[in-house]
């Protein structure tokens, strides 16, 4: 620049005298800069003017527009009908028979049973206790302002509580023995528990596949491969049909711990893929920082890789975790009762029988309050995690 | 020169595959001596200094730093890693963590020392390096010339006897190049032993008391300020020094 002289210069129009030609738009120039244009048209003539930009700007968007629009008017009205308008709410089987839309009487009627399956029906509020108490905990183990070691100690109360509740036997409750419980609890615990062991066990499987001692490396890669080449339900057919044959003569493996087993393992080498996938985005250099300030190797793998490595993979791993939670219904295969089992045999009633997509429809409710609710929560942590680390 | 040596080459090789990146390297430096080591790119020197704290390990020869030879015992690697600092090109400080906590981590975890304490010593040491206000700040929110003073002052909370640094200054826009060549030469003048790699011939000139010469995995040769720019005896040095200075 120091090079230029001053006549080189002059025809660059960043000059702060204009030439007298501009004089007239120059005048204008700092009201139109003050407001961006789009933003005055915007406050003008919205929401039409929105619509207009956005809806009805080309000749194809118009197109597109009215066929939404014809598709919605083809969709929304019977379907609200059916589902609130025509729907019949409380009364029997027959009041259902004359409305023309959804019977949700047979919710009012059959919810017991699909939430807490054969659960004795008298005893039914110790399930709902111990399932309010566990998603109770659950959503106070997602406030940031909880992050106390005193929430360990509650987590460990709640689950006693919980056993105490769901067996029962002590302090006067009759004893349920597990081959009873159903429904709800079953889905919770059993998404949960195998989420909640399959997590450690899938960084163990991740940080074994990067070891630099083959046996390890050998033995993790061969579990994570095996396990992602069968079927989730071969794999619980495995735990639940083929692993009692080799335990020893007399001794028995309980029935929901061997689907969990299965189920923990299953999730384990999924995560563990995903898990894969943050360390390799940690760069050479905090590794190389690390050993040089003299960590050892699980210190730099706990303080620095790993709370970054899962910081990346949060979207990835709360996948696993939704995929997981509904994948609980297939434990109905070795005979528990999930929630969607339950709700099946709650669809065998004669009586009942014609509203079995009412009782979907809301098992399905169920399962789609909790995914989203995971989904929701995970998309805050994200932020809260990239909050700090970027500029 | 051998007796009081701090750190020891004793023809060291070392091989990436079948690429000899070091050939019979042997360097012999005193307690409190500084180093400037330079060479064209590719000539090994981060290879060299990198096996110092055994970022890299080498393979024949023997390196001896405060009379422990480094081996493939952990034992003897952990405390040379203690004693050896080490500030990197692309600074690595660790960006889910606070200044203050990048400096205390290592003393608390590595040393055992108490939060307070360490706390007290690294805003010591932020002061040192100018950036006290900076301290509850995560990396991604400084420059690089002040991050590149928070990983030296990172690495001084360890308390080391020696300092590496590889290329401390490349990686800086111009302007801030002086500001951690500043702390470097304080740091030069409080006696520590320092081994390091760089083009900033003027820092050599002002602070080293022996420089060396790298090509080709080899030390070309090695010797005072004066003498290595006045009158250097290979040819190899002579044409470096020719396109390195003409700038
Ligand atoms: N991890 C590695 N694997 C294989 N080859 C490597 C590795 N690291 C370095 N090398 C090779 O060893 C040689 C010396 O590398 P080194 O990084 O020590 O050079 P340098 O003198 O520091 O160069 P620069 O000035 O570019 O940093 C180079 O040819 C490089 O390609
Ligand atoms: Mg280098």
């Amino acid at each position: 620049m120091s090079k230029h002289s001053p006549a080189d210069q002059a025809p660059i129009p960043t000059a702060p005298v204009p030439p007298a030609h501009w004089a007239a738009s120059y005048e204008e120039e700092p009201t139109q800069a003050s407001t961006p244009p789009q933003a005055n048209g915007m406050t003008a003539l919205k929401p039409f003017g929105w619509a207009k930009d956005n809806l009805f700007n080309t000749p194809l968007n118009t197109a597109l527009t009215v066929a939404c629009l014809f598709l919605l008017w083809l969709v929304v009205p019977p379907m609200a009908n059916w589902l609130l308008l025509n729907a019949s709410w409380s009364g029997s089987s027959e009041a259902c028979r004359e409305a023309a839309g959804a019977c949700w009487s047979v919710i009012a009627v059959k919810h017991r049973l699909i939430f807490f399956g054969t659960y004795p029906y008298d005893e039914q509020w110790r399930p709902f206790l111990a399932c309010a108490l566990f998603v109770a905990m659950l959503g106070a183990s997602g406030v940031r302002a909880f992050w106390r070691p005193w929430l360990a100690v509650a987590w460990a109360l709640t689950l006693v509580g919980m056993g105490v509740l769901m067996w029962g036997g002590v302090a006067g409750l009759t004893y349920v023995p597990n081959d009873r419980w159903g429904g709800l609890p079953i889905t919770l615990m059993l998404s949960v528990f195998s989420i909640a062991l399959a997590f450690p066990l899938s960084i163990l499987l991740a940080l074994g596949r990067q070891s630099s001692l083959p046996a390890i490396r050998t033995f993790c890669v061969g579990f994570i491969e095996a396990m992602r080449g069968v079927p989730l339900v071969s794999v619980l057919f495995m735990a639940s049909v083929m692993f009692p044959l080799f335990l020893p003569e007399g001794v028995t493996v309980d029935k929901l711990l061997r689907a969990l087993a299965g189920m923990t393992l299953f999730t384990a080498a999924y995560l563990a893929e995903a898990v894969r996938g943050g360390l390799q985005a940690i760069p050479k250099g905090q590794y190389e920082a690390a050993d040089a300030l003299g960590l050892s190797y699980w210190q730099k793998t706990m303080l620095i890789v790993l709370p970054q490595a899962l910081r990346i993979v949060i979207p990835p791993i709360v996948n696993q975790f939704i995929s997981a939670f509904k994948d609980t219904s297939l434990v109905t295969i070795v005979g528990l009762y999930d929630l969607l089992t339950a709700a099946t045999v709650a669809t065998t009633d004669p009586e009942w029988r014609p509203y079995f997509a009412e009782v979907y429809v809301f098992a399905g409710l169920m399962f789609w309050i909790f995914c989203f609710s995971m989904s929701r929560y995970s998309q805050w942590l994200e932020r809260l995690a990239n909050r700090y680390t970027r500029r | 020169m051998t007796a009081n040596a701090i750190i020891e080459l004793r023809k060291v090789g070392k091989w990436y595959n079948s690429y000899h990146a070091l050939r019979d390297v042997s360097i012999s430096i005193g307690k409190g001596e500084k180093v400037v080591v330079c060479g064209p790119s590719g000539s090994g020197k981060s290879t060299m200094i990198r096996c110092i704290n055994r970022l890299e390990a080498h393979q024949t020869g023997h390196i001896i730093v405060d009379g422990i030879e480094l081996t493939d015992d952990v034992k003897a690697v952990e405390k040379i890693r203690r004693k050896v600092g080490m500030v990197f090109q692309n600074f690595n400080l660790f960006p889910h963590l606070t200044v203050l906590q990048n400096l205390t981590l290592a003393p608390i975890w590595v040393r055992g020392m108490a939060k307070s304490e360490i706390e007290e010593i690294a805003m010591m040491y932020l002061k040192r390096v100018r950036i006290p206000d900076q301290a509850h700040k995560f990396p991604g929110q400084l420059s690089g010339g002040q991050q590149q003073r928070v990983a030296i002052a990172r690495a001084l909370c360890m308390r080391p006897e020696i300092m590496l640094f590889d290329e401390p200054t490349s990686a800086l826009d111009p302007e801030m190049v002086k500001e951690v060549l500043d702390v470097m030469t304080e740091l030069a003048g409080e006696g520590m032993t320092m081994v390091c790699v760089t083009h900033e011939m003027g820092f050599a000139r002002q602070v080293a008391d022996s420089i060396v010469f790298m090509a080709e995995g080899s030390i070309i040769e090695s010797g005072s300020p004066a003498e290595f720019f006045e009158n250097p005896k290979s040819e190899r040095t002579r044409q470096f020094l020719g396109q390195i200075l003409e700038h």
